[in-house]
């Protein structure tokens, strides 16, 4: 298991956790349940959860799988610099939003799913790991060499047009080798 | 459209029936629980209890279904004997996987659908006993069987609790989230990147199914969903005395106190034949992997490739077959798949692994590669095997046209299929079905090239030697290429055997037109039945069926088989 990095996983668990906090939160308030006010925090909460863990992060080693249309997010979530860096920010930040889950049978379950996510990136911290944005490489093009300023002024130097000439008698010499296979058009 | 059928039709079927199943138990035992028995109970609950059970019993019915398909040695055995009847039925057991998936999304829907449901039940129960007055019925219900705590019919007996507190003190609740939270760990580590990148957490954390079927089975023992009993409903009809709450019990309202009780458990009826019949695999995986298995040659090929050579008393094997390996000394619980890279005329067999990961990587260690020196037979590390299992490679010589598509490392099952092609042909002169072989290997570097390459050199200087240079006709693709190779190419380009792999067949850069190579095919065979194989990534595996389905005219059909693990 050396190579495994848990913040795949702690991704992965994170993300399902925010849908059924989310799925809890919307049953509580739907159904007016007792203690509704803590559904409501957790639709939130849930939300939250979901925008923050739905881009990938880089992976060190291997190519990294994009989730669908996760570019804005990206964006977003890297504009918050090392808060969504670190990964031990995030293993005590779900570890306490989760909390608030446990007082209503509708949330207790994402609330127990977000609870072990952050055990996971809390595993992932102290391996070192940390979120990396999948941002599309820009294309470098080779900038183009010196000496290719100027067409040619002249045509490339040929033999003289008495070669060129085929000499019907002398078949073998006026023939020339073509590189490149010559296919007939058919 | 014919040739889709013909594609497709079987697991279309069988996934029909398969819905048709799970909708009829959800339909049957919605309705089963509008009858009378639990009219007291629908007081409570209303419909919720109906939205609570149907999912619970297409759940018993798909976990009993979920561990079938991955009873390896057993789906081997079926096809084993179906393929005498129906190829198409054997190749059906192929796709055993997609329906494990199917089946565990189809138990995750109902789970949650039953969880949801179960949320208002309670909800509802602990209404009940908060509303503590003797003019409504919920209550009255309620504060049934007080005395004896049997005969109630609201789980939730006094109202000094919370329906949070109750679901950790019953056997229902507990087991609950003990196995919906085993299903989710489960589910976000059988996601695609974990399972293909890190397949140690996703095989270690898929045992967490032992959990959730022993949770699964006491589920129900606490009998908490509770109906009226067949003798109260002699004495208390809840048509006539639902109304007249206030007069049961007095003698002169006809109508008794109710009571209630609960259904016994019924889930392990469902699972109990399944999770017998998965320990036997488990003991038949464990019996075999205790048969000495003795490597007798290791190959250290370019392009970190490790070729075992094995052999163990009493194995067979067909072509393009698939064990599973398993090295004591480097993991004790880790097995992994490799096909197997030898004929069955061989009188050894042989993997090529590739070393990917930590357990290739120490398996390499373990047999002395990387050691100048050649390692002494006896320190080589003992093995265990397992299977071999079927797969769709097992079919080709059933064709009398085929056509075999690997991309890089997938080529391997074509390696055996090919050296069991000359084993026949050419050694033994025997006369195979099969009699052409179209083959595409697709490759996106040189080095990959090595090992096979030497395989499909002595072929093709037997098939010249003996003026069958026509029955295989082979085409190798590089997929991608530096700069600097791209130079060597067209400096060699005129040279008699390809600067690549030395065969007298070129190279071909760039990736194959399949619309062209299809129809030449077509044109070429008419009137027959076209096996397709391909060991690659599904999105090759998708453009070939498509070009399957759009090119099986009228006579020439086409037919798709993919192998993955």
């Amino acid at each position: 298991m050396g190579k495994i990095e848990w913040a795949m996983w702690a991704n992965e668990q994170a993300l399902a956790s925010g849908l059924i906090l989310l799925t809890g939160g919307i049953v509580g308030v739907a159904g007016q349940f007792r203690g509704w006010e803590f559904a409501a925090y957790s639709v939130a909460a849930g939300v939250f959860v979901c925008l923050l863990e739905y881009p990938r992060g880089k992976r060190a080693k291997g190519t990294s799988v994009e989730r669908t249309g996760q570019y804005c997010f990206t964006v977003c979530v890297k504009a918050f610099g090392p808060l969504t860096r670190n990964y031990y920010v995030r293993a005590f930040l779900h570890a306490a939003i989760c909390v608030p889950g446990g007082f209503m049978l509708a949330t207790v379950l994402g609330c127990v799913c977000l609870g072990i996510a952050s055990l996971i990136y809390l595993a992932a911290a102290i391996r070192g790991e940390h979120w990396e944005p999948i941002l599309p490489r820009k294309e470098v093009r080779k900038p183009v060499a010196e000496s290719i300023k100027n067409p040619p002024q002249n045509p490339p130097p040929r033999p003289p047009p008495e070669m060129r000439r085929k000499q019907a008698k002398d078949l073998e010499s006026a023939a020339y080798d073509n590189p490149i296979s010559v296919t007939a058009d058919e | 459209m014919g040739n889709f059928v013909a594609n497709e039709g079987l697991s279309i079927f069988v996934i029909l029936v398969w819905l048709g199943i799970n909708g009829f138990l959800f339909v049957n035992f919605y309705m089963a629980f509008l009858v009378d028995r639990w009219f007291y109970t629908r007081v409570l609950l209303g419909h919720a209890l109906s939205w609570a059970r149907a999912p619970a019993a297409c759940l018993n019915f798909n976990c009993m279904l979920i561990l079938l398909p991955v009873c390896r040695n057993l789906l081997s055995l079926l096809r084993g004997s179906i393929q005498c009847c129906s190829r198409t039925a054997a190749r059906q057991l192929d796709r055993n996987l997609t329906f494990h998936k199917l089946v565990a999304y189809m138990i995750a829907f109902h789970t949650a659908v039953h969880i949801i449901a179960h949320l208002f039940n309670f909800e509802f129960f602990m209404d009940a006993q908060l509303n503590r007055s003797v003019d409504l019925l919920p209550f009255v219900l309620s504060d049934i069987g007080n005395g004896d705590n049997a005969s109630f019919l609201n789980p939730i007996r006094s109202n000094e609790t919370s329906p949070t507190i109750v679901m950790f003190t019953t056997i229902a609740g507990l087991t609950g989230v003990a196995i919906t939270l085993a299903l989710i760990l489960i589910i976000t580590s059988s996601m695609e990147v974990i399972r293909r990148s890190y397949f140690e957490v996703f095989w270690y954390t898929h045992h967490l199914f032992i959990i959730f079927f022993i949770g699964l089975v006491f589920h129900g023992y606490g009998r908490i969903v509770r109906g009226q009993t067949p003798l109260s409903l002699q004495t208390n009809n809840p048509n006539k005395c639902a109304d007249h709450f206030h007069d049961w019990g007095k003698n002169e309202s006809g109508c008794a106190v109710p009571v209630f009780a609960g259904n016994p458990p019924g889930t392990w009826q469902w699972v109990v034949g399944p999770m017998f019949l998965y320990v036997c695999e488990r003991l038949v995986r464990l019996y075999r992997s205790h048969q000495k298995v003795v490597i007798t040659k290791v190959v250290m090929h370019p392009s970190k490739t490790l070729e075992l050579q094995m052999k163990k008393k009493g194995f067979s094997m067909e072509v393009g077959q698939y064990v599973f390996i398993q090295c004591p000394s480097v993991s004790r619980l880790e097995w992994h798949p490799f096909t197997l890279t030898s004929a069955p005329e061989e009188d050894y067999f042989s993997a090529h692994i590739r070393i990917v990961g930590d357990w290739t990587q120490a398996l390499y260690e373990a047999c002395g590669g990387d050691k100048p020196e050649q390692q002494e037979a006896w320190k080589l590390p003992k093995m265990a095997i397992d299977g071999p299992f079927g797969t769709a490679s097992e079919d080709v010589f059933r064709y009398e046209v085929v056509m075999l598509v690997g991309a890089g490392i997938g080529v391997t099952p074509f390696a055996s299929i090919l050296k069991s092609v000359w084993y026949k042909r050419i050694q033994n002169n025997q006369d195979v079905f099969t009699k052409k072989i179209y083959f595409y290997w697709l490759c996106p570097e040189t080095q990959a090239f090595e090992w096979f390459a030497d395989l499909l050199q002595s072929l093709e200087r037997q098939m010249a030697d003996k003026d069958m240079a026509d029955f295989l006709s082979y085409n190798i693709y590089l997929t991608r290429w530096k700069e600097t190779e791209a130079a060597h190419f067209r400096v060699h380009h005129e040279a008699e055997n390809d600067p690549i792999t030395g065969l007298k067949q070129k190279t071909l850069y760039g990736k194959p037109n399949w619309d062209n190579e299809f129809t030449n095919i077509a044109a070429k065979h008419p009137k027959s039945k076209v096996g397709v194989f391909l060991c690659g990534p599904p999105q090759l595996g998708k453009s070939l069926e498509k070009q399957c389905l759009s090119h099986s005219e009228a006579d020439v059909k086409f037919i798709f088989n993919k192998e993955n693990f």
